[in-house]
């Protein structure tokens, strides 16, 4: 199962080319990269999201897979019902083949309207990995706050203000919030991290039970960054501690990243321009504050990981 | 053998579920549909029924699944009431403009506020204009008998439409009644396979469902879905004429009761034509021209036959157990008035317009023996003093 770039690249790409997502969009190399770690027939169900509208607008579609869009808040909902006429269509002899079952969604659709239906699929115990983008705000719609914001971010909807400096509340650990749904395979990773994602992918769709994969994929647009930089944030963002690399296997936390030389976060808040506020003095402890929260957060999750 | 048996309307339709064996069938209990979702699953858990039952979190997610299903190129099938259809709402034009085969069981029950777990037609009235096939029932039999008539009008490839079926909650989803069951194997024969048209599940020719269709092609979309749902009119007649063959209950777009030579007639839906037709019947015996014209198919509307079924009476009221708040009429009322409108006749009767039995108000003898001197009163004056009034409210 170790992922080999030789034997990947021979591969044919069921996520293809001539979409229309941004060039420089963290979330369509994930995509490339998900659909080429896939192993066999898989059907796929997607929220409505920037990749929905940039991958299939009639009468153009990048999927050479079974694809359906339902609607914003029910990827895993649909997902589910697929899963289930699988179930019983195979029960009855009219399907033979071994099918997997992927649902996608953004930070809104998987942290926000779209938990519910998230949750609820899971704890069903349908068979299907569900893999959040997560580029941390609406961005589809034009880059408003989610759960998934961090503090002090500035978006359409969170901005910064002469009055208030963006983001007030911390986001939420969907990734903890996942595992303690007791579902067999739960990891974080970031398609700058290509292998370590692949390697997830893999894992999931091999388990049998739900899963879920929260991906961290830039925005360019949102994040105010530039463009080249897409791939060295995500870099960044694990190497602050911000977005630990981590998976936990049949309710085990295990690191997938040690991270060895912990940079300050003030290096993962400087390329991006939703943060630039940041950098004034009187916003300093903003900054410490979030610096704070990472720290603890990394060692809470050192402690809940298992020596390898 | 058809078999006799003694039911609930929800009992019935579970029964219904149980004999049409939907590959999965998604539910969220709600009241008064709850005993519904109860006994389909006691139906898995017992090996009786061999259906993927998809226990959701919500109704939201229950059409969610549903949709999936279908489109999957699985039978699929839930129920619903009330919150639930509305919580559904965003799904239903989704599963009819996709062209799903889902059907609903609806147990009609009116919205909040102030809460109220009784019949009104809020629910599936405002659900009129989703693009679903909409079929409404008298009593247990009908909703038995319709339920079973929706999946073969639902996944026939000339209309591949959801159909929802509604009955009047707790008046016919919680009373026990007489009905006539058919066999298991003349359901399944008369129903025979779903055979999807583009099946997820076929993952060898891949297709993308739900693009998103920007105003160069939104427009074909709607177009194709209006169409669809247009001609299925013909489909509906031809399976209730197969059903009617198979079980000897003929079913029609309506029911026309004594309206042939009617002079006063009154239109309505679900279990309060049974009411009605008592009435007509004593009114009859003394002479009074009454007739009913309760109405099975409302979507599609069928416009033009109810015209040509109504156009030689005096006056007729329409009777409803919703309010289109702050509109010219109720839903019926407007669609009937629309389709005068566009009619080439002449004749035409008076109309008004009641609304009835809110949040489960009992409708009684009296109460409908009024409608018809109101109609009566309204034909000697010669015209319409107030077209659109509450019945049975306190002032």
């Amino acid at each position: 199962m170790a992922i080999n770039l030789k034997e990947i690249a021979k591969k044919e790409e069921l996520f293809t080319p001539g979409h229309r997502l941004c060039a420089g969009c963290g979330t369509a190399v994930l995509m490339r990269q998900v659909m080429l770690a896939v192993e066999g027939p898989v059907v796929v169900s997607m929220a409505t999201s920037c990749p929905f509208v940039s991958t299939a607008t009639y009468p153009y579609t990048a999927w050479k897979v079974p694809w359906i869009h339902n609607a914003f808040e029910n990827a895993p909902a649909t997902i589910s019902g697929v899963e289930a006429a699988y179930k019983a269509l195979r029960k009855r002899g009219k399907i033979t083949q071994e099918i997997k079952f992927i649902s996608m969604a953004g930070d809104g659709g998987t942290y926000d309207i779209g938990f519910q239906a998230l949750s609820g699929a899971l704890e069903r115990g349908h068979r299907f990995l569900h893999i959040c983008y997560n580029n941390e705000a609406y961005m589809n719609t034009g880059i408003q706050r989610s759960g998934a914001t961090p503090l002090g971010a500035h978006t359409t909807t969170s901005p910064a203000g002469k009055l208030i400096p963006g983001k007030r509340e911390f986001r939420k650990d969907l990734t903890a919030i996942i595992a303690a749904h007791d579902i067999p395979y739960v990891a974080q990773t970031t398609p700058f991290h290509w292998r370590d994602l692949m390697t997830k992918v893999q894992k999931a769709l091999t388990v049998d039970g739900p899963s879920f994969i929260n991906v961290l994929t830039s925005c360019h647009r949102g994040w105010r960054s530039d463009i080249k930089d897409a791939m060295q944030i995500l870099r960044l963002a694990v190497d602050t501690c911000y977005w630990p690399l981590y998976e936990v296997v049949n309710g085990k936390w295990r690191l997938n990243y040690k991270v060895r030389n912990k940079l300050p976060v003030i290096e993962w808040i400087k390329p991006q321009g939703r943060f630039a506020h940041l950098l004034k003095e009187e916003n300093q402890p903003i900054v410490a504050q979030i610096q704070q929260k990472i720290d603890e957060n990394w060692e809470k999750l050192l402690a809940r990981c298992v020596a390898d | 053998m058809a078999r006799l048996a003694a039911l609930t309307g929800n009992n019935a339709a579970a029964e219904a579920i149980r004999q049409i064996k939907p590959d999965v069938f998604a539910a969220y209990p709600i009241t008064p549909q709850t005993e519904m979702a109860e006994e389909v699953a006691q139906f898995v858990a017992d090996g009786i029924l061999d259906t993927e039952y998809i226990p959701v979190e919500s109704e939201h997610s229950s059409m969610s699944a549903c949709i999936g299903a279908s489109l999957a190129g699985a039978r699929a099938m839930t129920a619903t009431a009330s919150c639930g259809l509305a919580y559904m709402w965003e799904l239903l034009p989704i599963a009819a403009s996709l062209r799903s085969s889902v059907v609903m069981a609806v147990v009609n029950r009116a919205f909040n506020a102030p809460l109220n777990i009784h019949c009104s037609h809020d629910d599936s009235m405002g659900a009129r204009d989703s693009g679903w096939i909409q079929l409404y029932s008298e009593n247990a039999q009908e909703m038995y008998d319709n339920l079973i008539q929706a999946v073969k009008i639902a996944e026939d490839e000339t209309v591949r439409l959801p159909v929802m079926v509604c009955m009047d909650g707790f008046i016919i989803s919680h009373a026990v009644e007489r009905l006539l069951l058919l066999e298991d194997k003349k359901v399944k024969n008369f129903l025979g396979e779903f055979k999807p048209a583009y099946p997820l599940l076929e993952v060898n020719n891949p297709v993308t469902l739900g693009a998103c269709a920007l105003p160069d092609y939104y427009t074909e979309h709607k177009k194709q879905h209006s169409e669809a749902l247009r001609h299925s009119i013909d489909k509906i007649m031809g399976v209730a004429n197969e059903y009617a063959k198979l079980s000897g209950r003929s079913y029609s777009l309506f029911e026309s009761y004594q309206l042939a030579d009617a002079e006063y007639g009154i239109v309505i839906l679900n279990s309060a034509a049974g009411v009605t037709k008592a009435v007509v019947d004593k009114l009859r015996k003394e002479g009074v021209k009454a007739g009913l014209l309760k109405i099975r198919v409302y979507r599609p509307f069928p416009a033009a036959q109810i015209v040509q079924a109504l156009k030689n009476l005096k006056v007729v009221a329409v009777l409803e157990r919703t309010d289109s708040f702050g509109g010219v009429g109720s839903p019926v009322f407007t669609d009937i008035s629309a389709a005068f409108m566009e009619a080439s006749t002449k004749e035409k009767p008076l109309m008004v317009n009641y609304v009835y039995g809110l949040g489960g108000r009992d409708v009684g003898l009296e109460d409908i023996g009024k409608v018809y001197a109101n109609l009566q009163a309204i034909n000697q004056r010669g015209k319409i003093e107030k077209s659109f009034a509450y019945l049975q409210a306190r002032e």
